[in-house]
């Protein structure tokens, strides 16, 4: 019995005790909390944005700091563990007291925090390219939502490059199902009948694509130009390209146009079967602008190395990071609810070179590129926007929200208002 | 044991509550939480002993009784959101609406009430086990074999979860729960509520573990891990008795899914993966197998070690565990509570 | 006044030269006047940045009849051309090497290397990779090769335009050749379906009986789709038909192959395991990290030797083998031996040793998936006929499975060590007991079943991505072929393996990639409950 209540006593007094600890400090500095994954999974991507976020503050902290004072970065690893990233958001504002968190990168991890945000009244700037159908009043979605990213590389296949026929293909989970239902709708709307739209998903990590490739092959094999809109997840993607690759399917026969590839996928793969096939983000570490150049130098300096290279969600990252310091300096202090209120209508640099402004509804104008895969594993710009496009927190082609509007002004302030029933759903 | 379980139910809710933020004794409510889902772990930890430990089944899937415990619960939480989701629909959850779900899948029916639902926290996993070990035990499928296809059963489950099709909200899973029982899940009360609650069902949980190991029941499980075909040959009903127990140990690993759930704010299909069902093992073998309150400590230590690490040294996190698994199996196979336990007889 | 006249008729001849060089593209292939000049024009127009003048520039250069046009148009296809950028010469280069070799595209003279930041490639997008394909195919109709003519003839046959089908038809009048003149009747006879002859489509239908080209398929069925005579209408429908009868033959074929492809993957993923755990007993989480270490050797053999990734690939095998075999013996020797016994221990701690491995692989490589790139030879397919085509790099992997099963059967069946092995592994007390000596025996065995693991993933390597997690998609995947082939018995890994591999290719189509995989898992857990010991059951002691 002695030893029973010695183990766990020592179990508890550990646990107990150092929770208790380190509650206690003065607030000399500006905490930044970064809540990206460094191991699992998610590692993968999330690894460079944490890097990016310590090369954005240490950049600010040589200009000076933030209100006179320096900034902290609270790294903590949440290990690609869903529930863990509810555990360390609020580890980060309960204990640490960050003045903002930049992190997440799938959409069941920024599920997964959004109440403890709401809760504890914190602010999130979420980078990655996502489904769009949320708007939180402490989110800040820097990355781009279906109609900054979909909508308009479906426009440019369906109208430059003649496409007839369209293979929706995703990873089994809710970005892929909502852009695909959104594109469908889209596609629908523009004529394009039931029988030349294939819808196809695969889980998580699929590798054995020759079913699948062999099937769009046919699909593609029926006169009417066909392409392939991907929306498939990470890890995937080098066995669905290979296997494209050796089953003869190239860039112009069946182009594949990609929502999750970029150049951080691509230094990973041998891309010279893939050269043609395209991309759609806001960024592309090829663009030719001065502050890019800049960036990708200060980038490969930090890093060490110039073989690294950059992306899209790493540019939503310093468009979100220069919003929040022109917003705290608007407001003259961190308090998330004042910066809240700055933030919307402010406008940064953004990288393709032009300028980005944070939207009422929390999303951000951004421009579309649409670039080839080139031999070295970059893109070439081959179409783009003529303007900044307009965030869409709720999608248009919807049946359950073309009703809605979000728009986080006072005296509205409500991220889902309907405008039929002239309600704001979901708030108390 | 359990007078400290007492203590800690006592002192930590009334720390969070009526000890004023300022004062060095306040325990926040992060910590509170934290400690809350420790307790669920430690109950699942105390529900792999039983089989393990005691009757010598390593289950590699109980992770799967207590993810379907938790979806139980996360449906009746999904419930309760009403007409407060993002589109106001009073009936579907928000994950539905947007995939056009015209109406609510028929397994989804009930899940309004909370009777139901905490009957189906039991009767799920409890039933899943049932039907699982009845096949598994009467053929004899023994040791690793065993141990294998329970990691086939929860890794089926995972990929099953992960389909949108299933209607559980695909990787999602259920999230941005309200309330419970009509309280808010986000004031402090409730969460001292829930914890006390876990704190009961772990004390309850032990009790009954303890109860059955301690009676002819447990000899006899010990003897069946032992020498499974003497027993046999005795005349007892092996495949009997290990299904009974099996079954019961899914049912406290379901309900600690049900509480840890409202607690973490999420359930999705990565509480199925087979990598956290090891963990659940490695907690027990950390603590000491056979013990109950070995469990109960590993599962303690080692995910305080986690959150620690994961904070303090995220690179190191890995090493720091596989180096854990690699030397407690070598030089403690019986556990930390083993190291203390040789101490004692030594004096 | 004298001047008068002469001014308007010599602008008069201007004016006609003018518009003849404008019409003369249009005659066709090696029909302009001067073709070095209309040649020099196009490359002028290429070097510019926009790709509308590009696309002029390409059909400038394709009809303009000069020599080089070819291998100006295949080099910009290829992405080998350049523009060096001190004085906008334009040149042939493979910037493979550096500093790079050029070749003028003018005077075909190597000029002097320069360093890749000098040059500039001429960069196309996908309307002009399309425009290449096709005029490329049209110059290669006049190549002397008979082979080149009869490939640009199918190519041509697949999309045809009234142009196209027009310079066939001049083409048939003047080949010889009897297989390029077979090609082409069958492009005429896919022309001839929409002709308004009612003779002709009914000649042309039978002349395309049990053709798969897909173009003969779409335009039958279109034929189908509009009013026709009855007799055309019969005639077109059975033609379909056999069409349709092959088609689902060769489906069949195809997915049986990528079935047995699936499973040649597993095979190769479990027969380590099949070692370790079948004749030694030992259940090793870390199965699938030793893969992964295989892979990042391919990948590292790859760096030393970056100008020829073939061999780099052959020599990755035996180092790949020794690298995880060695990894294995080390974790037997300093974990597994303490082990012996206790199986349901050993699977916890190597379990743990599979999370130390995955991170230092992630300290040393970082986390990001390594590119390991393919051998000429290993990319593309067998082309069967035009719906059937095997990937070749598929068919390696088959055959390489095959191999390594057999080296390691007749290892374990016909040398001594082989011998030793089984002797062990059926009653290690009696084995000791005639002088062999186990504790080697066993750490041997784990480090060949650890070395096969490392070939796997040098296979692998070549399939799927080469990161940390490579190791953890296919562990649990290597377990249930073990376990359903019958642990302790290489041809059940085998035979469950591709059985496996093949009955989920089956049941994709209908169930979808997930519950396919789902569906299998069931059926496993159900076929163990049935015969705990797999389908090839271990007889005699061992068995218990």
């Amino acid at each position: 019995m002695k030893s029973k209540l010695i183990a766990i006593s020592v179990a508890c007094a550990l646990t107990i005790g150092t929770l208790f600890s380190s509650q206690v400090m003065a607030a000399e500095t500006i905490k930044v909390g970064i809540l990206h994954s460094l191991s699992g999974t998610m590692a993968i991507s999330e690894t460079t944005l944490k890097d990016t976020m310590l090369m954005l503050i240490d950049e600010q902290n040589k200009k000076g700091g933030l209100l006179g004072k320096q900034l902290e970065a609270v790294v903590v690893d949440p290990a690609s563990d869903w529930p863990l990233f509810a555990e360390k958001a609020r580890e980060l504002i309960e204990k640490e007291k960050v003045a903002a968190v930049f992190g997440c990168w799938t959409s069941v991890s920024r599920k997964s925090v959004l109440p403890v945000f709401e809760e504890l009244n914190n602010l999130l700037f979420y980078p990655v390219q996502y489904e769009g159908e949320e708007s939180s009043q402490n989110v800040f979605y820097t990355g781009a939502a279906p109609n900054q990213q979909a909508i308009p590389a479906v426009d440019y296949l369906m109208n430059d490059m003649g496409v007839k026929r369209w293979v929706l293909a995703g990873t089994d989970y809710v970005y892929p199902r909502t852009t695909n239902k959104i594109l469908e709708a889209y596609l629908k709307a523009k004529g394009v009948a039931a029988e030349d739209i294939m819808i196809n998903y695969t889980p998580f990590g699929h590798s054995d694509w020759q079913s699948i490739v062999a099937d769009i092959k046919k699909f593609g094999s029926l006169g009417k130009k066909t392409a392939v809109v991907s929306t498939i997840n990470g890890d995937a993607n080098v066995p669905f390209y290979k296997e494209l690759g050796n089953q003869g399917i190239t860039a112009d026969n069946i182009p594949v146009v990609a929502f999750s590839v970029g150049e951080e996928e691509l230094s990973g793969i041998d891309t010279k079967p893939l050269v043609g096939h395209l991309a759609a983000w806001n960024y592309f570490m090829s663009v030719d602008s001065e502050s890019n150049d800049a960036f990708i130098e200060s980038w490969q300096k930090f890093i060490k190395s110039e073989k690294r290279v950059t992306n899209d969600p790493m540019e939503a990252h310093y468009i979100g990071f220069n919003m929040w310091i022109k917003a705290v300096e608007k407001a003259g202090t961190t308090d998330p609810s004042a910066v809240q209120d700055a933030i919307i209508g402010v406008t940064v640099p953004n990288l393709s070179g032009g300028y980005s402004a944070m939207m009422p509804n929390h999303h951000i104008t951004k421009p579309v590129l649409i670039g080839e895969i080139q031999d070295n594993g970059q893109f070439e710009v081959v179409w783009q926007t003529a303007g900044m496009v307009v965030g869409d927190a709720w999608s248009d082609f919807l049946e359950g929200s073309k009703d809605l509007i979000s728009d986080w002004r006072k005296p509205l302030s409500c991220g889902n208002y309907n405008v039929k029933s002239g309600k704001c759903s979901g708030q108390q | 044991m359990l007078g400290l379980l007492l203590l800690t139910t006592l002192v930590v809710p009334v720390c969070n509550l009526l000890v004023p933020d300022s004062s060095g004794l306040h325990i926040s409510t992060y910590t509170m939480t934290l400690l809350g889902k420790y307790l669920c772990y430690a109950l699942l930890a105390v529900a792999v002993d039983l089989v393990w430990g005691y009757l010598g089944i390593l289950s590699l899937g109980h992770g799967a009784f207590f993810a379907l415990g938790g979806y139980a619960m996360g449906m009746y939480l999904m419930r309760q959101i009403g007409s407060r989701g993002m589109y106001g629909n009073p009936v579907l959850p928000d994950f539905m609406v947007f995939l056009n779900w015209q109406e609510l899948p028929w397994f989804w029916h009930g899940f309004h009430w909370f009777w139901f639902a905490m009957l189906m926290v039991i009767l799920v996993p409890g039933l899943l086990a049932l039907a699982f070990g009845w096949l598994a035990f009467r053929s004899r499928v023994t040791g690793v074999y065993l141990s294998i296809m329970t990691q086939a059963l929860t890794y089926a489950l995972l990929l099953a979860f992960f389909r949108n099709e299933m209607g559980f909200g695909g990787n999602n899973g259920l999230t941005d729960f309200k309330d419970i029982l009509g309280f808010s899940l986000q004031s402090d009360a409730t969460r001292a509520a829930l914890f006390i609650a876990s704190a009961a069902a772990l004390g309850l949980g032990y009790l009954s573990c303890l109860y059955i190991t301690r009676s002819r029941l447990g000899r006899l499980c010990t003897a069946i891990r032992d020498q499974e075909n003497r027993t046999r040959f005795i005349g007892y009903r092996v495949e009997n008795f290990k299904l009974w127990i099996f079954t019961f140990s899914a049912i406290l690993a379901g309900i600690a899914g049900a509480l840890y759930v409202p607690q973490v704010g999420i359930i999705n299909p990565g509480e199925f993966a087979p990598l956290a069902s090891i963990e659940i093992v490695i907690w027990v073998a950390v603590g000491g197998r056979a013990t109950l309150y070995g469990a109960v400590a590993g599962a303690l230590m080692v995910n305080y070690a986690k959150s620690y690490l994961t904070g303090a040294m995220p690179d190191a996190w890995l090493f720091a565990l596989g180096a854990l698994f690699v030397l407690v199996t070598l030089l403690l196979p019986r556990g930390v509570t083993g190291l203390l336990r040789k101490k004692e007889v030594n004096q | 006044m004298q001047s008068a006249p002469s001014s308007p008729c010599s602008f008069k001849t201007l004016l006609i030269l003018i518009l003849t060089a404008l019409l003369l593209p249009l005659a066709g292939p090696g029909h302009a006047e001067d073709p070095k000049a209309q040649f020099t024009e196009g490359t002028t127009l290429l070097i510019q940045g926009d790709f509308e003048q590009k696309r002029n520039g390409i059909q400038k250069i394709a009809t303009s009849g000069d020599k080089r046009a070819k291998a100006v148009l295949m080099a910009l296809q290829d992405g080998n051309l350049f523009l060096v950028k001190k004085d906008n010469t334009l040149v042939y280069a493979n910037t493979e090497n550096s500093p790079v070799d050029i070749m003028s595209v003018f005077s075909g003279d190597v000029l002097k290397s320069v360093k890749k930041r000098k040059l500039k490639k001429i960069t196309i997008n996908n309307t002009l990779r399309t425009q290449l394909k096709d005029v490329l195919a049209k110059i290669d109709l006049n190549s002397p090769d008979a082979k080149v003519r009869e490939e640009a003839v199918n190519k041509l046959a697949v999309s045809l335009t009234p142009e196209s089908s027009g310079l066939l038809s001049e083409l048939l009048e003047t080949e010889t050749n009897s297989d390029v003149r077979d090609a082409l009747t069958t492009a005429m006879a896919i022309a001839d379906l929409r002709s308004p002859d009612n003779e002709k489509k009914l000649l042309a239908l039978s002349r395309l009986q049990g053709n798969l080209n897909p173009t003969v398929r779409n335009e039958i069925q279109r034929l189908i789709s509009e009013k026709q005579d009855i007799s055309i209408r019969n005639k077109a429908e059975s033609v379909l038909s056999t069409i349709e009868a092959k088609t689902t033959l060769y489906g069949l074929a195809e997915t049986i192959f990528f079935g047995l492809s699936l499973g040649s993957v597993l095979v190769l993923a479990a027969i380590g395991l099949a070692i370790t755990f079948g004749v030694i007993g030992v259940i090793n989480m870390a199965h699938g990290e030793l893969i992964m270490l295989g892979a990042y050797t391919t990948y590292v053999m790859q760096q030393m030797l970056p100008n020829s990734i073939g061999i780099a690939l052959f020599l990755s095998i035996p180092a790949a083998f020794i690298v995880s075999g060695l990894t294995g013996i080390v974790i037997e020797r300093s974990v597994i031996r303490f082990l012996y016994g206790r199986p349901l221990e050993t699977l916890l701690a190597t379990f743990g040793v599979s999370l130390i491995l995955q991170q230092a692989v992630r300290s040393v490589f970082s986390p990001l998936n390594r590119s390991v790139a393919s051998p000429a030879w290993m990319s593309g397919s067998l082309q069967i006929n035009p719906i059937l085509s095997l990937t070749t790099n598929r068919i390696t992997i088959l055959i390489f499975s095959l191999l390594v099963f057999t080296g390691l059967y007749l290892l374990l069946k016909k040398s001594s060590i082989g011998l030793q092995v089984r002797a062990v592994s059926q009653n290690r007390n009696m084995a000791r007991a005639m002088g062999i000596r186990a504790a080697k025996v066993d750490a041997l065995t784990f480090g060949l079943g650890s070395g096969i693991a490392g070939i796997a993933g040098v296979a692998l390597s070549q399939l799927t991505n080469v990161g940390p997690n490579l190791g953890q998609a296919y562990i649990i995947d290597s377990f249930m072929v073990v376990v359903f082939g019958g642990v302790g018995n290489l041809w059940g890994t085998l035979i469950g393996g591709l059985s496996l591999g093949v009955a989920n290719k089956f049941l994709e189509p209908w169930a979808g990639a997930v519950l396919a995989k789902i569906l299998i898992l069931v059926f496993i857990i159900l076929f163990i409950q049935k015969r705990p010991q797999g389908l090839f059951p271990q007889k005699g002691r061992a068995a218990g």
